[in-house]
């Protein structure tokens, strides 16, 4: 009986020591999800690669809906995701409770093609009206109401939008679903019914290339996408009254007016503040709380660390917003609540 | 000694076991995919009801899924792309039989063949990046048609010249040696006896004309509620909404997305009883005379 007992710990030991060592010898994170974030993870990864040489990471896009499938179904280690789950979703995920840790801020811009015309102000109603084809020109009375002194043409407008599911037409449509409630029909969604005279193009670069190539053409495309083309956008009328252009500076600080839940769930759509950026959007990192795999797990924890401290400095280069102070410290201190399993998992 | 017959016996029943066990599989994997997605295409039909196949408003917000619209956007650009594939693959698999002198048909049946191994989608993207900017297409159902007959060209011509080959040469020397012109025998002999296969070709097109994803997603124009003649309006079809919304669906727009992959495999299904239906009619009839 004792010799079959015995015999059983060295078995187990000889697993968790081959555990172990499979976990030096390289631990790999996999994570999928928002388009979104994916230059942030990119680069953050590059980065933090570089100093943690065992630990390799790939993030593979595929859209927020697709990231929390795939770690509801724990073929994923973290998902990226521009929007939460839905209630009663996070109950049905297979790994247990889950946690959210916001890593950005990204201004949605309105691009716009229109030669002559270098300054151009909108707000929510207007833009509900214009993406709803109620106005049909650019001259109408009611984009002129938005730009006193701006001679605009008589030409007509052109709206370009996503073909695909998208959570920065979610966010959009968020946006215009709250700040121009009695305007806006379609309602928000990551597809909504947009009339059938739009013009769409695939994914935030597609529509970016149709406002590019198409004269009176407008359309919401992420920030970085836009700069990216070249393009014009408009400055959008804020909660405070105020039009304010998209940048790194004026998402942040529409992060900065935000009421922020217990679980650092928010929106950053429509902020207070005079100089808050109105159509911000904001992505989560979507982790498990409980993590059984020791190696894993910690390897999860130094990645969420770089990305919520360090890897922050990046973001401005590539047309990202960084998080408030406030809600960086909140989303690090979240950090200490993953619980790694304290022994290796046998599992290799 | 050895017993040469039961063993043979063996092996032919172990040979009849592994491929009836081949063809149940077959089976049961079409059964399985038909009732796995059904169910959980069910929360929309549900919902729906009938107006999933008759109403063509698509509001996800909304909770309304009327997939009519996209309905006829696959019929429409499939027809557009049958239309104008047949031709060209026929003129294409008589040329290669019928009419190019065997120095040069070899090499050609040779090439056509290579490129009906090619996954249509390669032909496709090079439809959407080269041939619609080059002459400026645009996005709509004419130009998601062209994209797709450009893609099925090549399994009708290669399917069609293995076809019209297996004319008998009898048939046809008896029609030249009557003083028929070389179109009175190809009409005479080659499409009678033909017909039935080339129909199975036409059909096989057709089906991948269908259900052809990426390539009609990136160039129809995603427009919604569009049912019209007009082959320059922008529109959609089944499986391009499937891959355009699949990936930030939820709930019943995952559902809805899953029923719309149901009706067009109820259709493909339908269309290919069709083509066999004509094909056993036509293979009769050839027997008849």
């Amino acid at each position: 009986m004792r010799k079959i007992h015995l015999a059983g710990i060295v078995a187990v030991l000889g697993l968790a020591i081959t555990a172990v060592a499979h976990g030096a010898a390289g631990i790999t994170l996999n994570g999928s999800g928002s388009t979104l974030s994916k230059p942030f993870q990119e680069a953050a990864i590059e980065q933090f690669m570089k100093s943690h040489k065992d630990i390799t990471i790939n993030y593979a896009g595929g859209g927020s809906g697709k990231g929390r499938q795939d770690l509801a179904d724990m073929v994923v280690d973290f998902a990226g995701s521009d929007s939460p789950f839905k209630e009663g979703d996070a109950a049905k995920a297979k790994g247990g409770p889950i946690l959210y840790f916001p890593i950005l801020l990204s201004p949605i811009a309105v691009a716009y093609n229109l030669g002559g015309v270098d300054k151009l102000q909108l707000s929510a109603p207007t833009l509900a009206k214009i993406f709803q084809r109620e106005i049909k020109k650019w001259n109408d009375p009611v984009i002129v109401a938005d730009n006193p002194g701006v001679k605009l043409p008589d030409a007509a407008i052109i709206v370009a939008r996503r073909a695909d599911g998208s959570g920065t037409t979610q966010n959009f449509t968020e946006y215009l679903a709250g700040a121009a409630k009695k305007d806006w029909k379609l309602k928000s969604g990551s597809t909504v019914e947009w009339p059938s005279d739009t013009q769409a193009g695939q994914g935030s670069a597609g529509v970016a290339q149709i406002v590019k190539s198409t004269k009176g053409a407008i359309a919401y495309v992420d920030l970085s996408d836009a700069k990216a083309s070249g393009l014009k956008y408009a400055m959008v009328k804020n909660r405070g009254g105020k039009f304010v252009e998209p940048t790194a500076a004026s998402a942040s600080a529409a992060g900065e007016g935000i009421q922020v839940k217990d679980n650092l769930l928010f929106s950053a759509l429509d902020a207070k503040g005079d100089k808050a950026y109105p159509i911000t959007a904001q992505t989560w990192v979507i982790v498990y709380a409980r993590q059984v795999d020791q190696a894993k797990g910690q390897a999860l924890k130094d990645y969420l660390g770089y990305l919520l401290k360090d890897g922050q400095a990046l973001l401005t280069e590539i047309d990202y917003a960084p998080l408030p102070r406030g809600l960086q410290e909140k989303a690090l201190k979240q950090v200490d609540r993953i619980k790694v399993a304290a022994h290796a998992s046998l599992t290799p | 000694m050895i017993d040469l017959a039961g063993r043979r016996a063996t092996g032919d029943r172990a040979f009849g076991w592994i491929s009836a066990g081949a063809a149940a599989l077959v089976v049961l994997i079409l059964g399985l995919i038909a009732i796995t997605v059904t169910q959980r295409a069910l929360p929309v039909f549900h919902q729906m009801g009938l107006g999933f196949f008759t109403t063509s408003r698509w509001s996800p917000p909304d909770d309304l899924f009327g997939a009519l619209a996209f309905i006829w956007g696959t019929a429409f650009t499939a027809a557009i792309a049958v239309v104008l594939a047949v031709p060209i693959s026929l003129g294409m698999a008589l040329f290669m039989t019928e009419v190019a002198p065997p120095w040069l048909a070899r090499p050609l049946v040779h090439l056509v063949d290579l490129l009906a191994g090619v996954p249509s989608v390669v032909f496709g993207l090079w439809g959407v990046l080269v041939l619609s900017p080059l002459f400026n297409l645009g996005r709509s159902f004419l130009t998601a048609g062209i994209i797709l007959a450009i893609m099925i060209v090549p399994i009708i011509t290669s399917l069609s010249r293995e076809v019209i080959d297996t004319t008998p040469a009898g048939d046809k020397e008896g029609a030249l040696a009557m003083g028929a012109t070389r179109w009175e025998m190809i009409a005479a002999t080659v499409l009678p006896h033909s017909k039935g296969g080339l129909v199975g070709a036409i059909m096989l097109g057709l089906g991948r004309a269908m259900g052809e994803t990426i390539a009609a997603a990136l160039v129809i124009g995603s427009a919604l509620g569009q049912i019209t003649l007009d082959p320059f309006a922008p529109g959609n079809s089944m499986p391009a909404v499937i891959a355009n919304e699949w990936g930030e669906a939820q709930e019943l727009h995952k559902s809805a997305l899953i029923a719309l992959a149901v009706t067009l495999f109820a259709i493909t299904i339908v269309v290919n009883l069709i083509a066999t239906a004509i094909v056993q009619r036509s293979v009769k009839r050839g027997q008849g005379t």
